[in-house]
């Protein structure tokens, strides 16, 4: 049951990409992007595509590496250390659902695309926000040999450099995943959402006035797989991030003195930190046995453990940052300080795929309802 | 060492199998739960018996060198005979502080006469163990600790008293803490390290009622209680130093134990297994959505300390406070159980405010469970200040 493997080159993996980050993405460079129209620049996303990152999950048919997701969890769980932005998760989640639902054709066209650095993106939120990914309005029609789509979809990551969007729609009452290319959606069909993490860049996507051709309909549609991915790329944002702000309360905790003493001697600042200590090692052991669960296609055991993850790393996060923000004391009401940033980080990671309330309730009865 | 997969397989079946076939019958009287709460002779009995027969077949102290009276074997094949006990839930060994601290420091540290003296029985619970650290005026500020010990020919005098001993009554020996001399540097200075036996003239441990109402712990007396010079565990002076790396096995952050079970295990799947039995207002309390929030988060809990336990082993996956998960272990551990007890009480309706009878839901077992969580957490140092010592040991964090 509580088994986690991390392999040698998942090691090498987890060295190079926390160093890449540290070194591209140091807290300035951060507060520097966010004032950027992308999420971003074009030279970092080159050196992601060039260390053979985005075709990490992509088998080698297609030109990836032919690893699996749980491959990725520790260069997600690297970026979301150092608050990096980048498609990379969009695309990662985007090439998952081409693997796991797309027929031979659609694979070798966008599997190469995206292991070749293509940026890709899903669009499977709807504006009522609901985390239950077949519960959804918008539609496709079948005109012809076209589909005709309708409706809306919210929280498009990086929707204006994707040369792709996987959108998710009602085609005669099933839930389906649709692709929709670059070139396809028309000027005027994205707008950029305000969100409360602004190392994001978020779109509305527009349906209505799209139409594409049939040929790019997934022929399968595993939802399933592809919420856990989400919640899995999710926690390690949220794994790293935990370690991310322990430094920034730890460096205030020590520098910051009142009554003569570091800030830090105090019980009522020193123990919530222990405790976040703890959460981020709870994560941290969460988020690997999952990945480990992924890896090996144990589809159960891993919802089971990619949802208690999920639960317990989105209030540890949420709390982290909350406690991060009220140790700064006035200074953690300011733009200035970092905690924010985390702190905003933490809200919407919480609140993508499913929030802790969500999983457990979806968790009891697969822990507590099985046969006795 | 080289172990074969082979021979861990081949061992793990004999301790299977050996544990089911050897695992007593229930007594008819209530059991402790830990070592800290061995109250009456009768349960102290049945737990030493069941140690020196868990001895006897080999199955305790299996990686503690064979001279000494050890098994002489490679740590795995403690670990298999330890989780078989725990797999088959066989009572504890109750010589929990010979076994796991006061045995590890002396091999740790002990002369090869002290070794030759005190492993042997500490294995087969001849020679019961006890702690004389806290005292009266002094638990989580031990190193001023005031009890005194005072050098005259070949023997120390000792005067004072020592509080919370558990196993007072029935130990032999008792790894002391005393002071040897006044007006040091800083109050560490002066405090000096003893194997002391509970046998001289002059020592009297006075049995404490429990908040359960039981017996459990001791006041121990010294009255011009007379010990050997022999029995100063290294240099005069240097006590504080023994008793932190006394303190390092206690909170299991370095190995060397002898293995086995020290305390009456209690799993989250107990308390899934009650809450389908026990009724709130008419209907099992798993049908409540609140009770089912509530032990889905426990359950992730429980999960998170054995995956924090898992992690531990793949070196690359340690976060940038290494230390942080195995000096965590009793904290965590201990405050999970005690949460765990007290919300099996809140499963039972109105029969929650029931102790210890017939009538009571499993008994009362619950309810005393919840009472004796509290051992977990303040002995060895109470869940505040293992809070203050991680923020300053782990994480840097000032004084
Ligand atoms: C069941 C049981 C068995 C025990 N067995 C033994 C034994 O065999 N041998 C032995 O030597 N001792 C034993 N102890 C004693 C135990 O180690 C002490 O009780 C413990 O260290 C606390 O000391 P104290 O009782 O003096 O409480 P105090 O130190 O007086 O603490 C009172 C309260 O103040 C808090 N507190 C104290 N200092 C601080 C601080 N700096 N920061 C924040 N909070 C603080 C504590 O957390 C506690 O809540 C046992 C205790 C129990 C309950």
């Amino acid at each position: 049951m509580a088994a986690i493997e991390f392999s040698e080159e998942q090691s090498m993996l987890l060295e190079t990409a926390a160093d890449f980050c540290r070194t591209h993405s140091p807290i300035d460079a951060v507060r520097i992007q966010i004032e950027q129209e992308h999420s971003t620049t074009p030279e970092l996303w080159q050196a992601m595509a060039d260390l053979g990152w985005l075709g990490v999950t992509i088998p080698e048919q297609y030109g990836g590496l032919g690893m699996s997701l749980a491959d990725a969890v520790p260069i997600v769980e690297s970026m979301g250390r150092h608050l990096m932005g980048s498609p990379y998760v969009a695309t990662t989640l985007a090439a998952q659902a081409l693997i796991t639902s797309g027929n031979e054709e659609q694979k070798t066209h966008w599997l190469s695309e995206i292991a070749a650095g293509a940026p890709a993106s899903l669009a499977l939120t709807e504006e009522d926000g609901n985390w239950r990914l077949q519960e959804i309005t918008a539609t496709a029609t079948a005109n012809g040999d076209a589909l005709t789509l309708a409706g809306s979809k919210c929280f498009v990551l990086d929707a204006t450099q994707a040369k792709v969007v996987v959108a998710s729609v009602m085609l005669d009452g099933v839930a389906r995943l649709v692709l929709i290319q670059a070139d396809q959606i028309p000027s005027g069909a994205l707008a950029r959402e305000v969100v409360i993490d602004e190392t994001r860049r978020s779109y509305t996507l527009q349906l209505d006035g799209i139409s594409v051709p049939q040929s790019q309909l997934l022929d399968g549609a595993d939802f399933v797989a592809l919420e856990q991915a989400a919640m899995l790329l999710l926690v390690a944002e949220m794994s790293g991030g935990l370690a991310g702000v322990l430094h920034v309360i730890i460096d205030y905790l020590t520098t910051r003195k009142q009554f003569d003493q570091y800030i830090g001697s105090y019980q009522s600042l020193k123990h919530p930190t222990v405790q976040i200590l703890l959460s981020m090692e709870a994560c941290r052991s969460h988020l690997y046995h999952a990945a480990t669960l992924m890896a090996a296609g144990d589809a159960e055991a891993a919802e089971e453990a990619v949802r208690m993850a999920k639960a317990q790393g989105s209030e540890a996060f949420a709390f982290a940052g909350d406690r991060a923000v009220q140790f700064h004391g006035g200074f953690g009401f300011t733009y200035e300080c970092d905690a924010q940033l985390y702190l905003r980080r933490a809200l919407w990671c919480q609140y993508q795929f499913g929030d802790a309330a969500y999983h457990r309730e979806l968790l009891a009865p697969l822990l507590l309802d099985a046969a006795v | 060492m080289s172990v074969t997969q082979a021979e861990l397989h081949e061992f793990e079946q004999q301790a299977d199998h050996w544990f089911a076939e050897n695992k007593p019958a229930t007594p008819d009287f209530i059991l402790p739960e830990t070592f800290m709460e061995v109250g009456t002779d009768q349960q102290f009995e049945y737990l030493r018996d069941w140690q020196n027969k868990v001895y006897e077949a080999g199955y305790v102290g299996m990686a503690w060198p064979k001279e000494f009276g050890g098994g002489g074997m490679d740590q795995v094949f403690q670990d298999i005979a330890t989780r078989a006990m725990a797999k088959h839930r066989v009572p504890f060994l109750p010589n929990t502080i010979g076994l796991n601290w006061a045995g590890p420091l002396i091999l740790h540290m002990g002369t090869q006469a002290e070794k030759q003296k005190y492993i042997k029985g500490i294995l087969s619970a001849e020679d019961i163990w006890c702690q004389g650290f806290s005292e009266p005026d002094h638990g989580s500020d031990l190193g001023s600790a005031q009890c005194r010990a005072v050098k005259d020919g070949d023997e120390y005098i000792v005067n004072g008293s020592k509080i919370w001993t558990s196993l007072g009554s029935y130990a032999k020996y008792m790894i002391l803490l005393a002071r040897t001399a006044t007006g040091g540097p800083n109050k560490y200075a002066g405090l000096s390290f003893f194997l002391a036996p509970m046998d001289a003239a002059g020592v009297e441990p006075r049995p404490i009622k429990k908040l359960t109402g039981e017996y459990g712990f001791c006041q121990t007396f010294f009255n011009d209680a007379r010990i050997p010079a022999s029995s100063l565990m290294g240099k005069e002076g240097e006590g504080w130093k023994v008793a932190m790396a006394t303190l390092t096995f206690e909170r299991g952050a370095v190995g060397g134990q002898a293995g086995g079970l020290s305390m009456m295990d209690l799993s989250i799947n107990d308390i899934v297994e009650l809450a389908r039995r026990a009724k709130r207002n008419g209907r099992p309390a798993i049908e409540d959505p609140h009770v089912r929030g509530q032990l889905v988060d426990l359950i992730t809990e429980s999960r998170s300390n054995a995956l924090m336990a898992t992690r531990s082993n793949v070196p690359a996956l340690a976060s940038d406070w290494p230390t942080s998960v195995s000096m965590s272990g009793k904290l965590r551990s201990s405050e999970l159980k005690r949460r765990m007890c007290q919300f099996a009480i809140s499963l039972q309706g109105a029969n929650g405010a029931r102790y210890v009878s017939r009538d009571a839901v499993d008994g009362g077992m619950w309810q005393r469970s919840y009472l004796n969580a509290f051992s977990g957490t303040i002995g060895g140092g109470t869940s505040q200040i293992q809070h203050n010592i991680i923020g300053e040991r782990v994480l840097g964090l000032p004084k």
